[in-house]
């Protein structure tokens, strides 16, 4: 599903130049849950959003279902994006301005599709996690746990192949972190939605399928933890 | 896809009510202030009453007379004797109108001090100006010849000076110790209309002392009127060419200069836009666009501001979007959309509230007998106008922000 080929990527201010990834490589596997572990600092962030597409690499590739995404225009990324990827943020990036349907709706805004199948869709999304009773209200009405619901529904409301979350957890309490865990788990297992998940929660990732464990932007460690299809 | 721009967009100018405030106060303000001052110019401009004939006339208001060697001059309207003398008998025009400026007398009505603006015409100055007469009639040559003290008011001064009163024609009207007959009440005009307006216009014999001077100065204006508008460039040139000829009319000066011009020429002349060989009416048109391009250029630069700190303030709404599939494209799209949806709204209010001042200075009393309505070209180009400026003022900051790498705007 995912291939990233010899991946490097330096940070230049003024003063300094940082090597935030050195020569990565790693292939994720269709169906695949994979976590990302390693000390603050140490690139995983910046991983993540190369294969999410949000930041290019300063040298190496991705390839997103066999397909080269070096030289593609702002407008092909943006839509392939949109057609594959689905992001979950630390810090949940909900639009408050917007209601929790009208949030859930925002990837489908940017595909050709009718405002009553968007909202049928986003209203399903919302059942998923657990949330369509909370449709109308904004995301400052809602708990930090349902933000992050909300956050999932609106990732995988497009039924993207691809889920990248960016410690999905770290903002919420342990009870609330494993519900969001659990609904990850099972829109993996009974999806079979693709996901990467970076995580400080060495239990979290114990539940996933593979380990990859980074240090000073290297990769180090990289085992599976359980079979797929088990 | 816009009713979803419609609703970020509303919920954000609510958002930020004050800056929404500003916004809207500078474009409402701004187009309020346009299109009253052109509802003024168009009314001062256009063939309005009395002056329908205006297409078809030329108006000579000045005559300058110059001494280049001592450096004198001397500028102003004409007297009787210069005007009946090189205006009157001009062959071109079908008719000839001469009035004075209008000149306040004081009157008393039942103890109180009354001021009424006079005029005196020929009686052609009854043709050239299509007056509407409430009563009565206008005076001829007639009473002119006669030296009869008679008058035409306004309606307004029959109201002042009369009272409620049916009719007033043979009535006797008292100012400045002179008895004049009433024959006829006019429609009031507008004070703007400075060669037509009065509160009475009485026969220019009725003055003895303006009759007598030989000087060339004087009280008077002129208003040449065709037979059609193609008549003019005939009527300019014989007029240029009698004046041409005049003698001096003062020992100390040596030449004579007048112009015959189309209404809004004869204003330029006298104003700092003369150009040397005469009004210059094209740079009157560039000044008018310079200062209302200027004047506009505040509230976009003011939403510029605006915009670009409100869109860094939506970084995070920003990255999420590009996140999600927006391209670069589609976020300046919202944007712009956004920020023609603020000006729509100011564009109506400040269309509303035009129609209210208007409303008021016609209704106040606050300028005589005026009445100002909207010019819709105006309105067009103007509504034209806000939406060239909220386009303009909306896609420099929706640029400047859709070039925002996701991540940055992520973290912000
Ligand atoms: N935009 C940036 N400019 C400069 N340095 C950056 C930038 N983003 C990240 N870095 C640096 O790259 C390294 C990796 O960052 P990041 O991927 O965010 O780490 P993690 O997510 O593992 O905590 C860090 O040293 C960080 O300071
Ligand atoms: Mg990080």
């Amino acid at each position: 599903m995912i291939q990233l080929k010899q991946i490097e990527k330096t940070y230049r201010t003024d003063t300094i130049e940082t090597l935030a990834l050195n020569g990565i490589n790693l292939n994720i596997a269709k169906g695949e849950f994979l976590s990302i572990m390693g000390p603050s600092g140490c690139g995983k962030s910046t991983l993540l959003n190369i294969m999410g597409l949000l930041d290019a690499p300063s040298s190496g590739e991705v390839l997103i279902d066999g397909q080269q995404t070096t030289h593609l225009s702002d407008k092909a990324l943006a839509r392939f994006r949109n057609q594959k990827i689905g992001f979950i943020f630390q810090s949940f990036h909900l639009i408050n301005d917007l209601k929790v349907l009208d949030n859930v709706e925002l990837p489908l805004l940017y595909r050709n599709i009718s405002a009553k199948e968007r909202t049928e869709l986003a209203k399903e999304a919302l059942v998923k996690v657990g949330l369509s009773n909370r449709m109308k209200h904004f995301p400052a009405q809602l708990s930090g746990g349902q933000k992050q619901r909300v956050a999932i529904a609106r990732a995988i409301v497009g039924k993207p192949e691809l889920i990248l979350a960016d410690e999905p957890t770290g903002n919420l309490d342990s009870a609330m972190g494993n519900e969001i865990m659990e609904l990850l788990l099972h829109l993996n297992e009974v999806d079979g939605a693709t996901i990467v998940m970076v995580t400080h929660d060495e239990t979290m990732a114990k539940k996933t399928h593979r380990l990859v464990r980074l240090f000073d932007g290297s990769q180090v460690n990289d085992h599976a933890l359980k079979p797929m299809y088990a | 896809m816009l009713k979803n721009y419609f609703k970020i967009a509303i919920a954000v100018l609510k958002r930020r009510k004050f800056f929404t405030f500003i916004s809207l106060f500078g474009i409402a303000f701004t187009l309020t202030i346009l299109i009253v001052a052109t509802a003024f110019v168009d009314n001062a401009v256009s063939a309005n009453y009395p002056e329908a004939n205006r297409d078809r006339s030329l108006y000579i208001n000045m005559l300058e007379q110059r001494n280049p060697e001592k450096g004198y001059s001397m500028n102003g309207p004409m007297s009787y004797h210069y005007a009946s003398t090189y205006i009157s008998t001009l062959k071109t025009p079908e008719k000839v109108a001469l009035g004075t400026m209008f000149t306040p007398t004081n009157t008393y009505v039942a103890n109180k001090k009354l001021v009424i603006d006079l005029k005196l015409t020929n009686a052609e100055f009854w043709d050239v100006m299509q007056f509407h007469f409430l009563e009565g009639k206008p005076y001829g040559q007639q009473q002119i010849a006669n030296s009869e003290l008679v008058a035409v008011i306004s309606e307004e001064t029959k109201q002042e000076y009369f009272g409620d009163v049916a009719s007033v024609v043979g009535k006797t009207i008292e100012t400045d110790n002179v008895k004049y007959k009433v024959m006829g009440v006019v429609k009031s005009v507008p004070v703007t209309m400075l060669v037509s307006y009065a509160d009475m216009y009485v026969p220019y014999t009725a003055s003895k002392t303006n009759l007598k001077t030989k000087s060339y100065n004087g009280m008077f204006m002129a208003v040449l009127m065709g037979r059609t508008k193609a008549d003019l460039p005939k009527m300019k040139a014989e007029y240029a060419s009698v004046v041409a000829k005049v003698p001096p009319g003062d020992a100390e000066m040596k030449q004579v200069i007048s112009h015959a011009d189309k209404y809004l020429e004869s204003f330029v002349r006298s104003s700092p836009l003369r150009g040397k060989d005469g009004p210059n009416m094209s740079m009157l048109y560039l000044v008018l666009v310079v200062f209302v391009l200027l004047f506009m250029l505040l509230p976009t630069l003011n939403l510029v501001n605006i915009n670009i700190s409100r869109i860094m303030e939506r970084s995070s709404e920003i990255g999420v979007r590009k996140a999600f599939g927006a391209s670069s494209g589609t976020l300046i799209g919202q944007f712009v959309v956004e920020n023609l949806i603020l000006t729509a709204i100011g564009t109506v209010i400040g269309v509303a509230l035009s129609f209210f001042v208007l409303q008021y200075i016609n209704s106040s009393g606050m300028i005589a007998n005026i009445h100002l309505t909207i010019n819709f070209t105006v309105l067009l180009y103007s509504v034209i106008a806000c939406i060239v400026f909220g386009l303009l003022s909306g896609v420099y900051p929706a640029w400047r922000m859709s070039r925002l790498q996701v991540v940055a705007a992520l973290k912000a």
